[in-house]
């Protein structure tokens, strides 16, 4: 903070006296964020920060389960090798809806802005987000991208592929591409409100003692989201506007016909679309590394490793985008270089799988839910990076490039990755944020059949994509069937899992056990508040002594840190607990 | 809110501690929104290096079409506008509410001249066809001294680059008389004025971005 150096010395000089009390949060809250205002008009103009999280939850769930429910029509449709029940034309316009939804509606929010929301304050020690009323706002833009894409739909639609090349995106006279195109465009201003503010509140709204080196690695790993948020989003707001100019006025910048250049369109798009894949997921490791402590009962093994590799891959992130352009005609010399960085990539992801696997050694491991879905994220992950470090080897990517290899690719990494740490985390924090368990055992059956599922479904898809299976394609050759009909049957399988998660914790709202605060028996900050969080997180402001993961001592000689009254010296305690020597003689 | 101490000035919202840390935030916040800004236009400015790049002497024969001296006009407004609204942070910081108002009525003033020159020079462009796109349609004599065939993406960037630049002009007036309004009811004072400095930020780019864009199109030789 930045008066930390005068109040320093007012505090040395004049010995303050203040109120303190342990940790202790209520073991059932009288009043919490969800009972202190009611009504639906309440909810809509909150700016508290765990309405809006939830908000965006329930959006990011609704766009799940309509873009889910196109790819099982997708799946149907392909379980044979000519029309099974829908056209053509329709086929490829609800293939791009899939992609766009699921991208920009789905994963880029999904775990920054629904859980990140709601969680980051609280692991700061924080009552709420730097900018509260932006963060309001930034769902409202989200809900007014949404509208728009909608719109489209009603007017023709679109069927360009969510990646929009020109110069078909350009040249098409649909009305439908303008209106996508510029509900992406509203949609990144929604991420950009969000990457600002989570900056903002990480610098400078940290509870007192909570140092750098003090921070959760989730917050890490939201920190380098933002940053690639900031630094991506306006890249692709500039290109979807030079496209829709493009497809209006035909000024020329894209268009091949008119002596513009499609490929600076790809270079511009992937200027943010690989980025954004960092977007989808980081915030993904960090939720991994909280899960994984939590359930080893162990602390997190090379934090810093973890934490700066976060920034790492934020920073190569933006360095490989045309490892997606190696057959669009870029010079020899650019194709081989930027098949060399998106190798460098691999190795701050190697090392958070590798420190994860080194936290579970020795630990006291609890086969919760979550940490069910920690195994499953490190398997299907793993497969994932791996496939994608063949596809940035540049002979094979000839071969392979826009086979279904590249679809399985991205979805162990998108789904196997991000929404299975989604999975995670919100199996994780479902206590925190409803005060409600849910039913383990059936939590762990649908784990199950999402795991299965999600393998029937996609591994058939890295041979027929090696066997030259064209992504994107309405019809196939028969040597294909058996594939694709294992890959439909897997997506149901997939779909049940999703339908019971969807079953349990809709029976955990209404008739779910009490959760008490601190069901996990974790040591994270978030956990030392009541079960649903009252309005201000905290009753008190917690003074944090130690790091996050502090599992040395048994749970009741556990002490995370001391509480002061709301309002009263916190910016004392900031200059006096940056040390834990100070702090510990505070107690004292 | 229910928190709120006796210590917690009016101006600050319910989850800062205290006032320093609500302005710390806020100009973060600015900086970090600016940076955004950065990137933003540097779609463009890549856009207008890789055409330069391609069609070179394209870019030099169009830049002639352009007017330089309302150009530079334009800049010394805009440059004068920044002095002006640096004026209005330092009269809120010394609790001048006089200073304060006018300097923010001279800024908005100012940058009124700008889109006024910025309109008659496109009015002056449509005149002569030389418009967007599908709307190409130079009159004889232009296209006689602007022969090239690709004349059309010099104006196509040129169009995008003073477009998006004249509605972040707009938007900042906006602001200005948002600012303006607060001032006359007395709202800035030397213990608040984190509006009129995070403004003030955003106002530095908008004219630091032009500064760019004028030798950038105009002073091709």
């Amino acid at each position: 903070m930045a008066n930390a150096s005068t109040s320093a010395s007012s505090a040395a000089s004049t010995p303050m006296k203040l109120k303190v009390k342990q940790f202790q949060p209520a073991q059932t809250p009288t009043n919490t964020y969800l009972t202190d205002e009611k009504g639906v008009w309440a909810w809509l103009t909150t700016v508290d920060h765990k309405k809006i999280g939830l908000m965006y939850l329930g959006s990011v769930a609704f766009f799940f389960a309509l873009a889910g429910f196109l790819a099982i029509a997708l799946r149907t449709e392909l379980w044979t090798p000519a029309k099974t029940f829908i056209e053509a034309d329709t086929y490829n316009q609800l293939f791009t809806l899939h992609g766009a939804m699921m991208v920009f509606f789905v994963l880029v929010p999904s775990i920054p802005a629904a859980l990140g929301n709601f969680i980051l304050p609280m692991q700061l020690g924080a009552k709420d987000v730097a900018f509260p009323r932006l963060n309001l706002a930034s769902f409202y833009i989200y809900v007014f991208g949404a509208i728009f894409t909608f719109l489209s739909l009603a007017n023709n639609g679109f069927d360009t592929g969510w990646t929009f090349y020109t110069p078909y995106s350009s040249d098409t006279n649909s009305a439908g591409i303008i209106w996508v195109t510029l509900g992406v465009f509203i949609l990144g201003f929604s991420s950009i409100l969000t990457g600002t503010n989570f900056i903002t509140t990480i610098h400078k709204l940290r509870a007192p003692g909570i140092s750098w080196e003090r921070l959760p690695l989730n917050v890490w790993a939201l920190y380098a989201t933002s940053i690639i948020q900031v630094l991506a989003t306006p890249v692709l707001a500039i290109t979807i506007l030079l496209l829709a100019m493009e497809n209006i006025l035909d000024i020329g910048i894209f268009d091949p016909a008119l002596g513009g250049d499609p490929v600076l369109y790809q270079h511009f798009f992937w200027f943010y679309s690989h980025p954004a894949v960092y977007i989808m997921i980081v915030p993904g490791f960090g939720i991994i590394s909280e899960v994984i402590t939590t359930f080893s009962k162990k602390t997190i093994f090379g934090y810093w490793a973890i934490a700066l590799s976060s920034l790492a891959i934020a920073f190569i992130g933006f360095l490989v985008w045309g490892h997606h352009m190696f057959t669009s005609g870029q010079s020899a010399v650019a194709t081989t270089i930027f098949s060399f960085l998106t190798f460098l990539v691999g190795i701050p992801t190697g090392i958070k799988i590798f420190n994860w696997v080194a936290t579970l050694y020795r630990g006291s491991i609890s086969m919760k839910t979550p940490m069910l879905y920690v195994f499953i994220f490190i398997f299907l992950f793993s497969i994932g990076g791996f496939t994608g470090i063949m596809l940035g080897a540049l002979s094979v990517d000839i071969h392979l490039h826009d086979t279904y290899y590249v679809v399985a690719h991205f979805h162990y990494v998108m789904m196997g990755g991000t929404l299975i740490a989604l999975l995670a985390g919100l199996h994780y924090w479902w206590p925190k944020m409803t005060g409600k368990m849910y039913n383990e055992p059936l939590a762990k059956i649908a784990a199950g059949f999402i795991f299965i599922g999600f393998n029937v479904t996609f591994l058939p898809q890295f041979i027929m994509g090696a066997q030259g299976m064209p992504r994107r394609y309405y019809n196939y050759i028969d040597q294909f069937t058996p594939f694709h009909q294992t890959s439909t049957i897997g997506s149901y399988i997939l779909a049940l899992g999703f339908l019971i998660i969807l079953y349990y914790l809709a029976h955990s709202l209404f008739k779910g056990k009490k959760a008490g605060p601190n069901p996990w028996n974790s040591r994270g900050l978030e956990w030392q508040s009541t079960s649903p969080p009252d309005f201000h997180n905290f009753s008190h402001t917690p003074v944090v002594i130690h790091g996050p993961y502090d599992y040395h001592q048994p749970m009741e000689e556990f002490q995370l840190g001391l509480a002061v009254e709301h309002g009263h010296g916190e910016e004392h305690l900031a200059a006096d607990t940056t040390g834990s020597k100070a702090a510990e003689a505070t107690i004292a | 809110m229910a928190n709120h101490s006796a210590t917690h000035p009016k101006h600050v919202h319910h989850h800062f501690v205290d006032s320093n840390q609500q302005f710390e935030s806020a100009k973060l916040g600015m900086w970090v929104f600016l940076v955004n800004e950065i990137l933003f236009f540097g779609g463009l400015f890549c856009a207008y290096i890789v055409f330069r790049a391609w069609y070179p002497e394209l870019f030099t024969q169009a830049a002639l079409e352009l007017n330089t001296f309302w150009g530079a006009v334009n800049t010394v407004v805009l440059i004068g506008s920044s002095l002006t609204v640096a004026m209005a942070i330092r009269s809120a910081q010394n609790n001048q509410k006089r200073g304060l108002e006018i300097n923010l009525l001279i800024t908005i003033l100012l940058a009124c001249v700008f889109l006024v020159i910025k309109y008659f020079e496109y009015e002056h462009k449509l005149h002569l066809g030389i418009a967007p796109g599908t709307f190409w349609n130079p009159t004889p004599e232009i296209a006689a001294v602007l022969d090239h065939p690709k004349a059309n993406i010099f104006f196509g960037i040129y169009y995008m680059m003073t477009g998006v630049h004249g509605l972040h002009v707009i938007v900042g007036i906006g602001l200005m008389i948002w600012l303006y309004m607060r001032a006359r009811k007395g709202h800035f004072n030397s213990e608040y004025y984190t509006p009129v400095e995070i403004t003030g930020l955003y106002w530095h780019l908008v004219d630091l971005i032009w500064i760019f864009l004028f030798p950038l199109l105009y002073l091709i030789e």
